[in-house]
C-alpha cells in the first residue's frame, strides 16, 4: 500500500439502518479536505483485522459536493470473506480505517439528456451520490428502487422528499415488482439507463435494453461483485534460487521489489511491456494487454506486474 | 508528492524570446536537468507510461508541474500567442467541473512544490491565490466563475508552463473537450476539438498497427485520482521556437531550409515533451499536460553521453518516423554534427548524464 493509495480516516458515526445495513461516516484523520469525487465513485476501504487485512470497495453515497466526510452503507454478507462482517461487528466510532482515492467505473454520461436509474437493494448506494449531481444540474432523470421490505432501508423518506415524482418504489414483500421491460419501453430515444443491484436484476435490465435496440453506450451497469483475489503461489527465481511467496493480493512485481530486486517495469498495469519475463516452468493466469494470445497460450512469458501463476509454483528466468 | 522537499527552488531568468531574435538558451543547470528521453541507443514507439510519483528527487520529473528558469519567458510567449489567436484556448461548455478541478489541482500542487513563488489560502470557498513571479494576487469564490477575471481553466493555465488538454470520458472513450495549446509540435486544438483518442492520433505512423493506442487508451480509462502517470515524447525543431503550430506553419516551415553545417549546432533543437496525465476528481475527466523542453545541439553536446546516444538514435530512426516528425530533410546535417561527438564508446543505461 503506497502513500498515495491510502487516506487515513476516522469513523465519526455509525448508523444502524436495518439489521443488515449500517451507514458509516468517515472523516479525514488529518483534518484536511478529502479528495473530491464524481457521482457513482467508490473507494477501497482497508480494515486491519486481527488475523488479516480486508480490502473491499464501497460506493460513496454522500454528496460529491461534500469534502469534510465520506459516507458508505454496507450490507452484511454472512458467507463472504468477512470484510462486511468485520465492519458490522468490529468497527467502532473513533476507529481508524484507510480509504483509497475515489475511482469511478459508473459515471453518469455528462452529455446524456435523460437518465434512468434502476437500483436493487444495497445497489442504491452509487445512485445516492449521483442524485446530488442530477439535481444540481437540473437534469431529466427518474429513479426506480426495488427492495424487499421498507424496514430494511432508511433512504425511502429522504428519496421521496428530495425527488418527489421522479422516485418510484417497489417493495417486493408487498407484491410490488419492478418491471425493467416496461420502464425501458417508455423511454425516449437517447436515454441512458444505469443499473446496480443483484446479478439477476442487472442481467434482466441489460438484456431487455439490448433487445429493445438500446446502444451499448447507453447501458451502464455496476455489479458489487469484487473481482476474486488470486490464489497464493510460489515464485522461484532460477538464477538466484530464491523462493518467494506471492499472497492473494500481491503482485509478483511487488514481492520482488519488497525483497530487494529491481526488475524492469514502467506502467505497472500490463500495457507497456517492460516487465516481460521468461517463464521456465509453470502455468500462467494472464491479466495483461501486452502479450499476444499465441504467447499467452504457450505459458512461456508473463507480465509480472499483473499476471499470476495458475500453478502452485512458477520458475522465472530471473 | 509535494510535502517532501524534492523540488529545488528554481532561479527564474528574465524574459527571453521564442521568436524573432530567439534569445532563449539553457543555463548549465537547466542542461543538467533536461529530461533526455532516450534510455537506450535506439527508439521505437511503445506504451512508455510510468507513475508520475515525485521521483527522482530534484529532477524535472519530480514536481507535479515543473516550473523552471524559463517560466517568465514561456508565460510571456503564451500571452503573445493568445493575443494573435484566442482559439488556442477553448473548452467545451459541459467541462466546467473539469475547469475547476484543473484550477484546484494546479494551485494546490504549485503552492506545495514552490512555496516561495506561489501560495493558496482557503477559507471555505473563499480562496486567495498568490503568484509572486507574475505579481498576481486574487481572492475569488471557488466554483463561482464570475469572481475570476477569466474562466478558471484559462486563468490558471496562463500561469503554468506547458500545454494542457481536457478529456471527458464517455462510452469507454476519451474526447478532446478543451485545451490551452500554444507551444505544440505541429497539431491544432481547433482542428482536433471534439475528436476521440483514435481520431486525434490518426496521423501517427505505425503506432496504430502496433496496438500502442489501443493499450494506452485501455490503461488511461482506469487512471485513478491521486495516481498520475507520465510519458515522454520527442521531435526536433529549428530555432528555439515554442509555437510550431499548423496555424503558423507559414512562419516556421521555411526555417527547416535554413540549417547549414555552420549553424546546425545552434539552430537545431531536440524538443522533448514531458507529458503527465491526471484523473480529475469532480468531473472524472482527464487532464493531459504537455510540458515542452528545448535544447540546442551545442547545449546537448556538453553532455557527452547524450550526444553519443542521440547520434545513434537519430541515425537509426526509421524513415517514416523521421518524416512524420518533420526533420527528415535536415537530419543528415544534424547527423554530421553529432557524428563528431560520437567516438563509438558504450553508453550507460538510463537517460541521466554520467
Ligand atoms: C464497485 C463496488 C462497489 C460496492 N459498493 C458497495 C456498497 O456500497 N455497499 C455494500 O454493502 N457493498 C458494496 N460492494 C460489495 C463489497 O465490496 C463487498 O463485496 C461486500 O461488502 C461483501 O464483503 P465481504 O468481505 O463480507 O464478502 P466478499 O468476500 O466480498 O463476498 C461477497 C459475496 O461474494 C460471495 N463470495 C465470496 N467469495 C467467493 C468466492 N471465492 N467464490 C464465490 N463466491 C464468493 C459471498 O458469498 C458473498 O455473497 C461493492 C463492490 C464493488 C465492486
Ligand atoms: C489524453 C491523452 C493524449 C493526448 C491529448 C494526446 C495527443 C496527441 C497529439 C495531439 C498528437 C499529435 C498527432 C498529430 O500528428 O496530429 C500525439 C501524438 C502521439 N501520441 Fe498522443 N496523446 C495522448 C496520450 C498518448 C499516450 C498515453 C500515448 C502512449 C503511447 C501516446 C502516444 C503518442 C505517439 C507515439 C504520438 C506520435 C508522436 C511523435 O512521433 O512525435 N499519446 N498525441
Ligand atoms: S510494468 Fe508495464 S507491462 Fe508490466
Amino acid at each position: 500500500m503506497s502513500a498515495v493509495d491510502s487516506i487515513p480516516v476516522r469513523v465519526a458515526a455509525i448508523e444502524t439502518v436495518s439489521p443488515f445495513i449500517k451507514t458509516f461516516t468517515l472523516e479525514p484523520t488529518d483534518g484536511g479536505p478529502l479528495p473530491a469525487f464524481s457521482g457513482g465513485s467508490h473507494v477501497v476501504v482497508t480494515m486491519q483485522g486481527r488475523d488479516k487485512n480486508h480490502r473491499n470497495p464501497y460506493s460513496l453515497m454522500s454528496s460529491p459536493y461534500e469534502r469534510r466526510f465520506y459516507q458508505i452503507s454496507v450490507r452484511r454478507e454472512d458467507d463472504g470473506r468477512g470484510g462486511s462482517k468485520f465492519l458490522h461487528g468490529n468497527v467502532r466510532v473513533g476507529d481508524q480505517l484507510f480509504v483509497s482515492p475515489p475511482a469511478n467505473l459508473f459515471a453518469l454520461n455528462e452529455l446524456g439528456r435523460r437518465h434512468i436509474l434502476i437500483a436493487g437493494g444495497i445497489g442504491i448506494t452509487p445512485f445516492l451520490s449521483q442524485l446530488y449531481e442530477l439535481r444540481a444540474q437540473d437534469s431529466d432523470y427518474a429513479l426506480h428502487y426495488a427492495y424487499r421490505r421498507a424496514d430494511d432501508t432508511a433512504f425511502l423518506d429522504r428519496l421521496a422528499a428530495e425527488h418527489g415524482e421522479r422516485a418510484h418504489f417497489y417493495e417486493s414483500s408487498q407484491g410490488h415488482y419492478l418491471d425493467p421491460g416496461r420502464i425501458l419501453a417508455e423511454q425516449p430515444l437517447g436515454t441512458h439507463v444505469y443499473v446496480c443491484g443483484p446479478e439477476g436484476l442487472i442481467d434482466t435490465v441489460v438484456t431487455r435494453a439490448r433487445r429493445l435496440g438500446w446502444p451499448a453506450s447507453h447501458i451502464h451497469a455496476e455489479e458489487f461483485a469484487a473481482p476474486p483475489s488470486g490464489r497464493p503461489f510460489t515464485v522461484v527465481l532460477d538464477k538466484s534460487g530464491d523462493e518467494l511467496e506471492v499472497g492473494p493480493d500481491d503482485t509478483v512485481l511487488d514481492v520482488l521489489e519488497d525483497n530487494g530486486y529491481a526488475p524492469d517495469c514502467s506502467c505497472r498495469g500490463g500495457v507497456c511491456g517492460e516487465c516481460e519475463t521468461a517463464v521456465i516452468t509453470g502455468e500462467i493466469e494472464h491479466h495483461d494487454d501486452y502479450l499476444s494470445e499465441e504467447v499467452k497460450r504457450e505459458h512461456s512469458r508473463m507480465m509480472i506486474c499483473v499476471s499470476r501463476a495458475a500453478s502452485e509454483r512458477v520458475v522465472l528466468d530471473l | 508528492m509535494s510535502e517532501q522537499a524534492t523540488v529545488a527552488a528554481p532561479r527564474v531568468k528574465p524574459v527571453e524570446t521564442f521568436r524573432g531574435d530567439f534569445t532563449y538558451s539553457n543555463s548549465p543547470e537547466a542542461i543538467r536537468r533536461f529530461p533526455f528521453p532516450f534510455h537506450r541507443d535506439d527508439y521505437m514507439y511503445s506504451v512508455n507510461i510510468e507513475p508520475h510519483d515525485g521521483t527522482p528527487p530534484g529532477s524535472a520529473y519530480a514536481p507535479a508541474f515543473d516550473i523552471d528558469e524559463h517560466y517568465l519567458s514561456e508565460m510571456a510567449e503564451r500571452r503573445t500567442v493568445l493575443e494573435e489567436d484566442p482559439k488556442r484556448c477553448q473548452v467545451l461548455p459541459y467541462m466546467m467541473e473539469a475547469q475547476w478541478d484543473t484550477l484546484e489541482l494546479m494551485m494546490t500542487s504549485l503552492a506545495a512544490d514552490y512555496p516561495e513563488h506561489f501560495s493558496l489560502t482557503r477559507d471555505g470557498d473563499t480562496w486567495t491565490w498568490e503568484n509572486r513571479l507574475l505579481d498576481i494576487r486574487d481572492t475569488f469564490t471557488f466554483k463561482d466563475a464570475d469572481t475570476l477575471p477569466l474562466e478558471p481553466f484559462e486563468y490558471i493555465t496562463r500561469q503554468v508552463q506547458g500545454d494542457f488538454t481536457l478529456h471527458g470520458q464517455r462510452n469507454d472513450m476519451l474526447y478532446m473537450d478543451g485545451g490551452m495549446v500554444t507551444c505544440q509540435a505541429d497539431w491544432s486544438l481547433d482542428f482536433d476539438l471534439g475528436m476521440n483518442f483514435y481520431e486525434w492520433h490518426g496521423p501517427v505512423p505505425r503506432a496504430h498497427e502496433m496496438g500502442v493506442f489501443e493499450r494506452a487508451l485501455k490503461y488511461l480509462l482506469t487512471l485513478k485520482v491521486g495516481s498520475p502517470v507520465r510519458r515522454l515524447n520527442w521531435t526536433m525543431t529549428v530555432n528555439p521556437r515554442m509555437d510550431t503550430s499548423p496555424e503558423n506553419y507559414d512562419k516556421w516551415g521555411i526555417d527547416r531550409a535554413t540549417i547549414t553545417p555552420d549553424n546546425v549546432g545552434e539552430l537545431a533543437h531536440l524538443r522533448v515533451e514531458l507529458q503527465s496525465l491526471w484523473r480529475l476528481p469532480r468531473s472524472n475527466a482527464i487532464l493531459f499536460s504537455i510540458r515542452c523542453y528545448l535544447i540546442s545541439m551545442e547545449e546537448l553536446a556538453t553532455v557527452p553521453k547524450w550526444a553519443r546516444r542521440f547520434h545513434r538514435v537519430l541515425r537509426d530512426l526509421p524513415e517514416d518516423l523521421a518524416d512524420y516528425k518533420g526533420f527528415i530533410g535536415f537530419r543528415p546535417t544534424v547527423l554530421d554534427y553529432l557524428a563528431r561527438h560520437d567516438d563509438g564508446a558504450a553508453t550507460s543505461p538510463g537517460g541521466a548524464p554520467d
